[in-house]
């Protein structure tokens, strides 16, 4: 049961039809509200990011178990530039797009685990998951 | 597809309920929506009631604290009321603080706010 569903990331609906797709996987994967707002935010978040920053991509979202836990998986991609310092955009309040630059630090802090892999000129990949406790 | 939020004035004030998931294009255009019609009734309040709502990112964040700020420079107050308590605990996750705003729990409380502190 490892089905992956996906949105391409092109124009600011799809950052709309990424976060209903994510709240209705996290719905039916049994978490509660307070965990489904969570999940629906860091989707929001890393589709916007996708969306400002590379232009078009795509967030996957999958159902994980590991050692009899069970949950769920996000995975943004993208082609864009890649992250040029990855220490920087991890830090509260940084942005270069004059948002709130509370993307990528909250995203981490509102899921379980958090791992960025980019290089600059070919792109990044976010994986993220969420346990159900 | 891209409705717009329905902005009530009841005496001096302005009462918005949003009703449904905002998109980045609905946000933008409430924001411009309630500057004009503040402008236009002269309003001194506005009561923002976001209790149907689930979830906020930082980009609607933003868009709801500008609002506050533009509001504020034009000689209004604000209040925001009914935000759910995953909102509540997603919001601060992110690292969002709404400082400085004026919230109640629900519409009937948020109104009486507003009003004492028209009357201060």
């Amino acid at each position: 049961m490892n089905f992956r569903s996906s949105v391409e990331i092109i124009t600011e609906w799809d950052i709309v039809a990424a976060r209903q797709l994510g709240r209705n996987e996290a719905k039916k994967a049994g978490f509660g509200t307070v965990d489904q707002a969570r999940i629906t935010t860091a989707i929001s978040e890393l589709a916007r990011n996708i969306y400002l920053y590379a232009g078009k991509g795509k967030i996957e979202i999958e159902r994980v178990s590991e050692g009899g836990a069970f949950g769920i998986k996000i995975i943004a991609s993208d082609e864009g530039p890649g992250i040029p310092d990855l220490r920087k955009v991890m830090e509260d309040g940084f942005s270069t797009s004059g948002g709130l630059g509370a993307g990528m630090p909250g995203v981490k802090r509102l899921m379980d685990e958090f791992k960025v892999s980019s290089e600059p000129g070919v792109g990044t990949i976010i994986t993220t998951k969420k346990w159900l406790h | 597809m891209n409705a717009r939020i329905p902005i009530l004035k009841l005496n001096e004030v302005l009462i918005v309920s949003i009703q449904w998931e905002l998109d980045d294009q609905t946000a933008i255009q409430f924001q411009e929506d309630l500057l004009n019609k503040m402008h236009e009734t002269a309003a001194l309040g506005v009561v923002i009631d976001l209790t149907p709502i689930d979830f906020i990112d930082s980009f609607i964040a933003k868009v709801l604290g500008d609002v506050i700020n533009m509001t504020g420079l034009m000689g209004a107050k604000v209040v925001i009321t009914g935000i759910q308590p995953a909102v509540a605990i997603t919001l601060i996750e992110l690292g969002i603080r709404l400082n400085n705003v004026m919230t109640a729990l629900d519409l009937e409380n948020g109104l009486d706010k507003l009003y004492k502190e028209l009357e201060a």
